[in-house]
């Protein structure tokens, strides 16, 4: 019986030690935002968590095309990990995202870009979860997924610019955009640090979860060829 | 496997498209199930909606998009669950023909499905709501939605007809990847049928040809791992 490697056991206390100090910085460093008040704080989880939710579903795509060149199940193994751990993401972007909106734009859900993409890509990776779970032989369910994966992927930006042609409402706070958007502020540049440790902490948290559900997906592995041994 | 120098890529695809053609003439089990479910698609809209004469012009590109979108997948199921259930996959797979030809072919037939659909759609949707669909935009749009629409079911639905749940998986998988499809048609459609200038209606045109593009090379690209035992 293989113990936790030692890495992991660093990365987890890694994982632990940032999403406490970026925590801390949300809530003591970063300063209050001027019009918003309190609840812009959720911006920094907000965005670390739709960066490691995007993140999760590049990953999965990535390993569906490695899969389907090598045909090796660890690339599988990686797919569904990275998808998983994208769909929480995602959930919670989507989640906090609506906190936020209730009391800055006055209602929990609007049919903005981003907002309606980030649920349409999490809908993307239920399917993908239902089509595993309708296939047995383990090969196929592999070539399937990874097909599921890339394709799924290719969708996202081209659902986003079909809905963007519509006007946006959603705030573009990195990378300029409009200021004149409900709910855009400036960052000051402690805003920017704590967003950058939420970042990096997510990441973090992200690698170590991916870590950990791929040793468990090996695990399951071992565990049917065990139990088909016994059969035969 | 690799055509063999007898038969090229066309003459398989046009020989699995010519099968399904055949095969549909002689039972017409797929089209008339479509268009059966279609006209049953507008009426259920009439009553839901209470399509009237004033709201009809901003809302039937919808309901004209949502129905060929329904009556779709029950196609795109049925084409290839024949496949499937009769062993006729087998025997396709047995051919000495690259793979990407039979999905062209499967694919080529699904579309002239639906564009036999869309074509009896068009003037009956005209007919029970007193407007004129039938303009060249409006087939332009539609060529080029049901084109996309077509690359990515067929692909879809030869997984869906290999797994368990098949009866409700293709919509399961498919909606969620041809929204971009849907939107870029209906706001195409509608453009047309308001009269909208045609700088108004080219970013969706654009939209719908790019999806195309991708997605038709992409579904070439990937098809081989999907028929391979």
């Amino acid at each position: 019986m293989s113990t936790t490697p030692r890495a992991l056991v660093a990365m987890d206390v890694a994982a632990g030690l940032a999403l406490a100090v970026a925590t801390g910085m949300v809530f003591f460093y970063a300063p209050l935002e001027r019009v918003m008040g309190a609840v812009q704080k959720v911006f920094y989880f907000h965005v670390a968590a739709g960066w490691v939710g995007m993140l999760g579903f590049g990953l999965a795509a990535v390993a569906g095309i490695a899969y389907l060149v090598t045909r090796r199940s660890r690339w599988d193994l990686l797919g569904v990990a990275a998808v998983e751990i994208g769909l929480v993401f995602t959930l919670i972007n989507v989640v906090t995202g609506m906190i936020w909106a209730r009391p800055v734009w006055n209602t929990w859900w609007t049919w903005d870009p981003r907002l309606t993409t980030a649920t349409i890509m999490e809908l993307v990776y239920v399917a993908y979860l239902m089509l595993r779970q309708g296939i047995e032989d383990p090969e196929r369910r592999a070539r399937f997924g990874a097909v599921y994966a890339i394709v799924g992927f290719l969708s996202v930006p081209l659902t986003f610019f079909s809905i963007r042609i519509f006007r946006t409402i959603h705030p573009v706070v990195l990378g300029g955009g409009d200021p004149t958007v409900t709910g855009a502020f400036a960052m000051t540049p402690r805003m920017t640090q704590t967003l950058m440790v939420s970042l990096v902490a997510f990441s973090l948290l992200f690698m170590a979860l991916l870590w950990h559900r791929l040793r468990l997906g090996e695990l399951g592995e071992r565990v049917e060829q065990l139990r088909l041994k016994l059969q035969s | 496997m690799k055509a063999t120098g007898a038969v090229s890529f066309w003459q398989a695809t046009l020989a699995v498209l010519w099968k399904d053609l055949a095969a549909e003439w002689r039972s017409r089990e797929l089209l008339s199930a479509m268009l059966v479910f279609a006209l049953l698609v507008i009426f259920i809209f009439n009553f839901a909606l209470e399509l009237q004469t004033q709201l009809r012009a901003s809302l039937s590109a919808g309901v004209l998009w949502v129905t060929l979108t329904f009556a779709g997948t029950l196609g795109l199921n049925r084409s290839l669950a024949v496949e499937k259930d009769r062993g006729c996959l087998d025997g396709l797979l047995l051919a000495p023909v690259d793979r990407a030809a039979i999905y062209a072919g499967k694919a080529l037939a699904n579309w002239v499905f639906m564009l036999i659909v869309a074509a009896i759609m068009l003037p009956l949707f005209g007919l029970f709501y007193n407007a004129s669909l039938i303009l060249p935009g409006v087939v332009l749009v539609v060529l080029l939605g049901s084109e996309g629409y077509v690359a990515v079911g067929t692909l879809l639905a030869s997984m869906a007809v290999q797994a368990r749940t098949r009866d409700i998986l293709l919509p399961i998988l498919l909606f969620p990847v041809v929204i971009p499809v849907v939107v870029a048609a209906v706001k195409a459609t509608g453009g047309y049928l308001q009269t909208l200038p045609l700088e108004e209606i080219r970013p969706w045109l654009n939209l719908l040809g790019v999806y195309d593009v991708i997605f038709t090379s992409v579904a070439f690209m990937v098809f081989d791992s999907i028929l391979e035992e």
